[in-house]
């Protein structure tokens, strides 16, 4: 291969893949027993970070750009004047063994643009994970894209070959996605998944009876949501997100903020800043409903149908609900204290052990990582200060903000401070 | 007083054995490296036993679990000074409490432990994520290191599974050794540098001739996987600080 052409399609193929976040290389169970190359890390690896901040584990490209259908959001679609390039199995497979070896990546995201049919894509992709599995004796991670509308049967064979599989929904509701993307409707989406799913609770059930039953998508499944293209509230987006992870056992659900690539006057115009900080408070809620213990209806719903943007929403939930406040460290229960800003998963461990030996104080709850600062609003500890009064949510939310190094908050301050 | 040890973990361990048979009340460890006499206190140097170091240390496996080892471990891997002493008092700590003592992160050395134990997983972690191997002329991926800890017995399992196929040496340039992996075992080597290579970055003509091939694809690929509009340096050093750009093929001018 001529080394100017294959340098020239990866910058083409990269670039058109980078807008699926997901990088995550974890949960992959696969060892390397047979002297190949590749042992994956159950919690994954970061091997570098783009300059946006964004980790990389994967090398994460499409087999092609060409594609048939004409999505308004999506970077390749028929009608953008962009250079297209498709790599052929082997160079794919090239790559990523050379790219592995180096300790470059962890491994393979593999996704395409459509051309020809959805079960001729498909096929190639399969093919890609089967060259490197079988041939290769490579054992290291592999994401692979479920074609919406590739047969059953393909699907099924990719899944042994696969870590984790992934299909996006795109647009958060039905309504965003048939604006933007005629062609396209969630069902597309559900169906696969669902598929998908089936199969993996299969080979689980008979992993209890049978020894040896091959791996299925280890990993799980994920999908990706667009933010910001079209006006759905923040509500929308993670009610849409808690349906899923709970349907389709989703390992993740990712947010992506909308980057313009289009000038179609449906879309935001070119140029408008990628909606970040939305972005943030909307994975800070799925961290809440997967890790805290929240119910996306506690965090979000009729009366807050957005996210605060000045607070996060843990913060936001305690200050709406101080009569469950103060808690007190040294008796309340493990899922209590998960609850308190200023508290992560970690400290609230450390403290439901550490009280064992004894009453919890102010400089122990600080060793510990509590940030403190936040905290102290929310709790009564062996020595807290006694206080008079208490304070009302709102005037804690001044004090937390007042105190607030974040760099969103210097930007969006126009009330002067009084005293 | 001051009991001083040779910064070897046998040596920390036998430190233990030496208090608990003269019970000397408060005692604090230093290694003979960092300890400097002081004039109203007095010293006691412990002379390293592997028989006793060997009763602690069996003692410790059954006042400990797996996790709590390996904190232990990893705090001594850091070679910090002030690690060493409250290694020392965590033993002594553990041995004269029940066992679970180590849950109680109120403690001093509890929680020095597993601060310290914490640095060092992640520097082992940064360099299973950041070291780039280079393809050599005779067929060795190589790369040269200097982590921040002594974290090379704690990565050496990780490579030797992962690359399984291929020959691969990992150098700590700060601490003067080296893992080699032969295809079957992973071996301790020293290599004495010919004058004028560069122990890093090896000269091209020492490199397999197509490691500039893909060292290039991927600083390309690194460029591509960019969005601009979304860029953010500070998010982006605070993940790969600058110290380990030295490392990092892609961060290396072409």
């Amino acid at each position: 291969m001529s080394f100017d052409r294959i340098r020239e399609k990866l910058n083409i193929l990269a670039d058109a893949a980078k807008y699926d976040v997901s990088c995550s290389s974890s949960g992959g169970t696969r060892k390397n027993d047979n002297k190949g190359l590749g042992d994956s890390h159950s919690s994954g690896i970061c091997h570098t970070y783009t300059e946006d901040g964004r980790c990389v584990s994967l090398l994460k490209i499409l087999l092609t750009n060409h594609c048939i259908y004409d999505c308004l959001f999506c970077v390749s679609r028929k009608s953008n004047d962009v250079k297209r390039a498709a790599f052929t199995v082997d160079e794919v497979v090239e790559l990523t063994m050379n790219f592995y070896r180096r300790n470059y990546i962890e491994g393979l995201f593999l996704s395409s643009g459509i051309f020809k049919n959805a079960d001729f894509t498909m096929e190639r992709l399969l093919l890609v994970c089967k060259k490197l599995r079988l041939e290769q004796k490579y054992n290291g991670y592999i994401h692979l894209k479920t074609i919406p509308g590739a047969s059953d049967e393909l699907i099924k064979e990719a899944g042994l070959y696969a870590d984790r599989m992934s299909i996006n929904l795109e647009m958060p509701t039905e309504a965003g996605l048939k604006l933007l993307a005629p062609e396209k409707s969630h069902q597309d989406v559900i169906k696969p998944l669902a598929f998908v799913q089936q199969n993996i609770t299969q080979f689980a059930a008979d992993k209890k009876l049978i020894k040896h039953v091959p791996k299925f998508v280890p990993a799980g499944q994920s999908t990706q949501m667009v933010i910001g293209a079209t006006p759905e509230s923040d509500k929308d987006i993670m009610y849409t997100a808690n349906a899923f992870y709970k349907n389709f056992s989703l390992k993740r659900v990712y947010y992506s903020g909308y980057v313009p690539i289009s000038n179609d006057s449906r879309m935001p115009v070119l140029g408008t800043q990628p909606p970040l900080l939305r972005e943030n408070r909307l994975y800070q809620t799925d961290w809440l409903m997967r890790f805290y213990g929240f119910k996306v209806q506690e965090i979000l719903n009729d009366a807050n149908p957005n996210l605060d943007v000045d607070i996060d929403p843990k913060l936001s939930w305690a200050i709406r609900n101080m009569q469950h406040f103060p808690v007190d460290i040294n008796k309340a229960d493990y899922k209590m204290i998960l609850r308190i800003p200023g508290i992560g998963v970690m400290s609230a461990q450390k403290i439901v052990q550490a009280r064992k030996f004894g009453k919890l104080r102010i400089d122990q709850l600080k060793k510990i990582g509590v940030a403190y600062n936040r905290a102290k609003h929310f709790i009564t500890c062996a020595d807290s200060p006694y206080q008079l009064r208490d304070y009302q949510g709102t005037q804690i939310k001044a004090f937390i903000l007042a105190e607030s190094q974040s760099k969103y908050l210097k930007t969006d301050s126009n009330q002067l401070i009084l005293f | 007083m001051t009991y001083i040890f040779d910064g070897s973990l046998p040596g920390l361990l036998t430190a233990v054995f030496e208090w608990f048979e003269r019970k000397p009340g408060t005692v604090s460890l230093k290694s003979i490296e960092t300890f400097q006499p002081e004039a109203f206190s007095e010293s006691f140097t412990v002379v390293t036993n592997s028989d006793k170091a060997d009763r602690v240390w069996k003692g410790l496996q059954g006042k400990l679990k797996k996790d709590w080892l390996r904190k232990f471990y990893c705090a001594y891997l850091s070679e910090i000074p002030e690690a060493f002493d409250h290694l020392f008092q965590f033993t002594i700590y553990v041995f004269q409490n029940e066992k679970g003592a180590e849950n109680n992160y109120g403690n001093a050395h509890v929680i020095a432990l597993a601060k310290y134990a914490k640095s060092v997983e992640r520097e082992k972690h940064r360099m299973e994520a950041f070291i780039r191997f280079q393809h050599t002329a005779d067929g060795i991926f190589y790369t040269g290191v200097d982590p921040d800890f002594n974290v090379l017995p704690l990565i050496s399992n990780h490579f030797k599974n992962r690359y399984a196929d291929q020959q691969w040496i990992i150098y700590d340039l700060k601490r003067k050794y080296g893992l080699h992996y032969n295809l079957s075992t992973v071996e301790e080597i020293t290599i004495d540098f010919a004058v004028g290579v560069n122990s890093k970055n090896p000269e091209a003509i020492l490199l397999n001739e197509k490691e500039e091939l893909y060292s290039v694809l991927w600083k390309d690929y690194f460029k591509s996987a960019n969005i601009v509009a979304r860029k953010n340096t500070k998010l982006h050093i605070r993940h790969v600080p600058k110290r380990y750009w030295k490392y990092l093929t892609e961060k290396q001018l072409s």
